[in-house]
């Protein structure tokens, strides 16, 4: 049976992990390679970067990033943020990454996700998608949360699968960061669209939050405060989890 | 000496393989050289896309036929993934395009019931006592898999819509439909048991 994945994500600026909410107030998390080295100690399944820089040099220092944290952990790394274009996600496999997300560059241009999965297969191609509420379901927000489209959120993960990801990262922009619980409604509109796996994001703040997700069709759940702040390890989540019957890698 | 390559088959995740094998004490080259590939002591085939892409730069490059006769050799050979698709018949990812061939067994589809592809670390059970697989929790990333191992394997299972083969060993040729290199300190462990392997003696 294939266990229900546990993944903390990195925020990271300047080769320093950060955090905010909603996308902001950014505040410093700690050393990259120390937390992922921590983290895959403590039994995480799979780590993600996010690359929150906003110029070239920063992402040139992502790279490196990824690099030193590649050499140190034995565990997939996923990477996303400013991947702008082929070169550039092939850039972050061929220094270390696993996967790369990519989100506001498929909505500029999504036969970018069939280029790359063309490219490299499907299982390196993680479509991002940063879902924000209004009246009438979920909306899909580029630039890290910065301009709200009107493409349909739960649409588009499909659109995506059909040009060839291998995975949705679905974060409520709603929910980043405030420890409100997942939003499952949303986990549950996409769970029913698309056949590929679905990484949870934005809101969690302890197991039963992540019970729920998983419930919604959740194949994993990311999250980042509760494990950056020590106020659970990855080990206490897993138990957590394991004795309310969730099939977990231990 | 031990001399390692790695098979450069694409873009994606030489840089894991290469990781996992320094880690593990070795210093490996990254080739699509069949000389180089032809006298390493222990090759890795790792695979990233489509069977069809796989099979066609091997032949482009004439590798198939250096890694067909390593492995009716003994000599040790870790396929990774796609790796180990290519060393089959046929894979219904890519109908009309023939493998390697050396494993006498077919690709096929998952079940229509499982999330595709197959995601995350499921729980192999292990081979043959003191072979190289052992019973853990590897890391797949794969839509396709083998449904049932060809005679003289030894293979490892794993459950995704109904057993499937995880890996599969014979000697020192070993071939993994999990990622070692991904898969913790588990997946170092069997590295470093397949790196210790001398296999037969090329003549």
């Amino acid at each position: 049976m294939l266990t229900r994945r546990i993944i903390p994500c990195l925020d990271v600026r300047d080769g320093r992990v950060v955090k905010g909410v909603r996308f902001s107030g950014l505040r410093d998390a700690g050393d990259p390679v120390e937390l992922a080295a921590r983290y895959e100690a403590e039994g995480a399944d799979e780590i993600v970067i996010l690359d929150v820089a906003a110029t070239p040099d920063q992402r040139q220092t992502c790279c490196e990033t990824v690099a030193r944290v590649r050499a140190s952990i034995s565990i997939p790394l996923s990477v996303g943020g400013g991947v702008r274009a082929l070169v550039d996600a092939e850039r972050l496999l061929s220094v270390g990454a696993d996967k790369v997300a990519l989100n506001t560059a498929a909505v500029r241009r999504p036969e970018i996700l069939r280029e790359l999965a063309d490219r490299t297969g499907r299982q390196c191609v993680v479509l991002a998608v940063d879902a924000v509420q209004w009246a009438h379901g979920w909306r899909v927000a580029v630039r890290s949360g910065a301009e709200h489209t009107e493409l349909d959120a739960v649409e588009w993960a499909g659109v995506g699968e059909a040009l060839g990801v291998g995975e949705v990262l679905l974060t409520s922009w709603d929910r980043d960061g405030t420890g409100d619980g997942y939003d499952i409604a949303l986990l549950r509109a996409v769970a029913s669209r698309v056949r590929v796996p679905i990484i949870a994001s934005g809101g969690a703040k302890g197991p039963a939050h992540m019970i729920e997700a998983f419930e919604a069709g959740a194949d994993a759940v990311l999250a980042a405060s509760i494990f950056h702040d020590a106020a659970m390890s990855i080990g206490e989540v897993k138990d957590a989890l394991a004795e309310r019957g969730v099939e977990v890698r231990r | 000496m031990r001399r390692v390559a790695i098979v450069q088959t694409g873009v994606a995740n030489t840089a894991s393989v290469v990781a996992a094998m320094r880690r593990c004490g070795a210093e490996p080259t990254v080739t699509d050289d069949t000389g180089a590939i032809a006298g390493a002591t222990h090759v890795v085939l790792p695979g990233v896309g489509a069977f069809g892409a796989g099979m066609a730069c091997l032949r482009a490059t004439g590798l198939d036929r250096v890694l067909s006769e390593r492995i009716a050799q003994g000599r040790p050979t870790l396929a990774v993934c796609l790796g180990l698709q290519l060393l089959c018949r046929s894979s219904e990812e890519s109908p009309g395009v023939t493998g390697l061939g050396v494993l006498a067994c077919d690709v096929g589809e998952f079940a229509p019931t499982v999330r595709v592809p197959q995601f995350g670390w499921n729980r192999v059970q292990g081979g043959a006592p003191g072979g190289v697989i052992e019973t853990g929790y590897a890391y797949f990333a794969n839509s396709f898999r083998i449904a049932s191992a060809p005679p003289e394997w030894t293979p490892s299972t794993a459950e995704h819509g109904g057993r499937f083969v995880a890996a599969l060993e014979r000697g020192a040729v070993v071939g993994c439909q999990f990622h070692p290199e991904l898969s913790g300190a588990w997946g170092l462990a069997l590295v470093r048991r397949w790196l210790a392997m001398e296999g037969a003696t090329p003549c």
